[in-house]
């Protein structure tokens, strides 16, 4: 299996960062950003990483099901994460989690039929003092209003990026 | 731009270059003190160092506040073994919020921290463990370790003095549980985040089972100023046995939610009052979660003391990692127990079978609770449960969840039982505006 130049470049590096023979620690980072390119966890690149770092395939399939970001089925091209934790749930996370469910059709973990969204009601994602906040992909949306998420999943919807998207600005750089 | 506008009141140490232009870069960095404390280290004998940090007070800031000098003292620096520094860049309890801005804003004050730990035990490989949601953090880190190589500060030769040391990035992928010690030292090898047994602790046997310092992010970032400006400087900020000032996340019903640099054992009233602008509509205080989720909640009543470490645990709380999470008297407490025993049911990683069984007993019993169906004997279960996970697991995360659970019970009998025979929530119709 192959990647691309970027990813190949990058998993190279990853396999420089440990000692020779403690390739293993790659095992994750390779799955997340094996993941972000191929679009799920597949059993080749379930193969693949295990090739490349020595380990078996059921090593790293282990892994796969303990952390919350790694998925064997496609996301959408836009995954919507919303939390809903304390310091979300204070100010009105779980109202937009909801909102995001009517609007979509979808639940929990549940991608559109065009396979453009996908929704996740997370835990706390580390913006609490700008809560609520929501996450698309890897960019972080914070102090979102009701009126911003029905913009921002009407612009995508209709196959905006979320940049292009009018009075909803991401705020991680 | 900051995400929250800053307040006199601020001490600003770990947070003076944020709001410099281009905060993040190397140029900034040198041309504020930038490296300066490191500088000095490598004058100074591994001893000197950590006498220094143990002079100066400092106790972790991931939530334990184990002082920072006896844990880098704990390193059997003779070993043969490599020794290693791990960031602990996992921040993933609730209500916290500010390893993300120290990255984000100034990156070489973290790697400087780094390498000073390094020198104090002689480690010449570190790692930064960033939650994998970070993406973008991990780009920042990236840059400024590429920066720092380029201009010497980082490599074979670092500053031309001859020592070694190199630092790289590690993305997670989800897991509150890794923003434990031992369990991201099992995530960071490769494997599922589940804990370790300790003893032996990572001084001794952490990284690949070699000696290893790990420190939460701001720890490490408190680290040049003390080595630069003196450990009685840096004590003297803040109150006795707890050194220096901290990066309080205030979120909840407040009018000025954010992240504020206080010295310790700034009063939590006027945190809320004063830097956090009062609660948010003229609304009552009803409780304050001081230190992150799994911190027992206050009373109002209890809210008028010094937030710091000694202070805190005496109010029968926490100061954990700062999260300050501000709940006013529309509030319904059944419904903030659940939800924080929803995450620790769901962050459980299911090795300990107290934690793995009571976090999803727990979750049932509140649910129920919460839906009008509970019954009398179902508080006293809770209590009971939550007793029975105390102290019985292999990591804290069973007792994070039993703590918070026992105080929402204990503090607040009175709307446990509003919520029995089939009554419904009482706040569940309290009208309150979505965002502020």
């Amino acid at each position: 299996m192959t990647f691309s130049p970027e990813t190949e470049v990058r998993f190279a590096k990853f396999l420089a960062k440990y000692p020779a023979d403690r390739k293993r620690s790659a095992v994750i980072p390779m799955l997340i950003y094996g993941q972000d390119e191929v679009g799920a966890v597949t059993e080749e690149l379930i193969e693949e990483i295990a090739k490349r770092t020595g380990v078996t395939p059921l090593q790293v399939t282990e892994v796969v099901g303990f952390y919350s970001m790694l998925h064997r089925k496609p996301q959408g091209t836009y995954h919507v994460q919303v939390c809903t934790n304390i310091s979300c749930l204070l100010v009105g996370g779980q109202e937009l989690y909801d909102q995001a469910c009517h609007k979509l059709g979808i639940g929990h973990k549940e991608v559109t039929k065009d396979g453009r969204i996908s929704l996740e009601e997370v835990e706390c994602m580390g913006a609490c003092s700008w809560a609520p906040a929501v996450q698309v992909n890897y960019d972080f949306y914070h102090d979102v209003t009701p009126a911003q998420l029905d913009k921002l999943l009407d612009g995508l919807a209709a196959g905006k990026k979320p940049e292009e998207i009018a009075e909803v600005h991401k705020v991680s750089c | 731009m900051l995400y929250n506008q800053p307040n006199p009141l601020e001490v600003k140490v770990l947070s003076r270059r944020f709001t410099l232009p281009n905060s993040q870069s190397i140029e900034t960095y040198l041309a504020n003190d930038g490296y300066k404390a490191l500088e000095k280290a490598l004058d100074m004998t591994q001893q000197q160092i950590i006498d220094e940090v143990k002079a100066s007070g400092l106790r972790g800031r991931g939530g334990a506040g184990f002082p920072t000098g006896m844990k880098w003292g704990f390193v059997p620096r003779q070993s043969p073994k490599p020794k290693y520094i791990m960031v602990n860049a996992d921040e993933s309890e609730p209500g916290t919020c500010k390893d993300r801005l120290l990255i984000e804003y100034d990156p070489h004050q973290l790697i400087e921290g780094v390498m000073i730990a390094a020198l104090a035990v002689g480690s010449e490989q570190g790692y930064v463990y960033i939650r994998g949601e970070y993406r973008y953090l991990i780009d920042v880190m990236d840059r400024a370790i590429e920066e720092a190589y380029a201009k010497g500060v980082l490599g074979d030769n670092v500053m031309g003095r001859g020592k070694k040391f190199h630092l790289a990035t590690h993305s997670g992928a989800g897991a509150y549980e890794c923003g434990e010690e031992s369990a991201l030292l099992e995530s960071f090898e490769g494997k599922r985040g589940n804990p370790r047994i300790r003893p032996p602790f990572p001084a001794v046997a952490g990284c690949y089972q070699s000696p290893t310092i790990l420190n939460n992010v701001e720890t490490f970032c408190a680290v040049p100023a003390i080595i630069l400006s003196g450990a009685a400087y840096f004590s003297g900020l803040g109150s006795p046995k707890n050194g220096g000032t901290r990066l309080f996340c205030l979120s909840g019903h407040i009018n000025k939610p954010g992240v504020y640099e206080l010295p310790m054992g700034f009063n939590l009233m006027r945190m809320i009052n004063e830097v956090g602008g009062g609660m948010r509509g003229g609304k009552k205080l009803k409780a304050v979660i001081p230190g992150g989720s799994s911190c027992p909640v206050l009373k109002a009543n209890e809210c008028d003391i010094a937030m710091d470490f000694d202070s805190v645990a005496a109010a029968k709380s926490m100061l954990g990692s700062g999260g300050v999470v501000v709940m006013d008297e529309d509030t319904c407490m059944v419904n903030a127990a659940l939800r924080i025993m929803k995450f620790y049911a769901h962050e459980s990683c299911g090795w300990c079978i107290p934690c793995r069984e009571g976090t999803n007993w727990l979750k049932k019993l509140l649910t129920r609770f919460h839906e009008g169906m509970g019954t009398r004997s179902d508080i006293i279960l809770i209590g009971d449960l939550s007793k029975n996970m105390l102290g019985r697991t292999f990591c804290p995360l069973g007792d994070a969840a039993a703590m918070p659970t026992i105080a929402f019970v204990e503090k607040f009998q009175d709307e446990f039982e509003a919520h029995l025979d089939g009554k419904p929530c009482p706040y569940e119709n309290t009208s309150r505006p979505v965002t502020a």
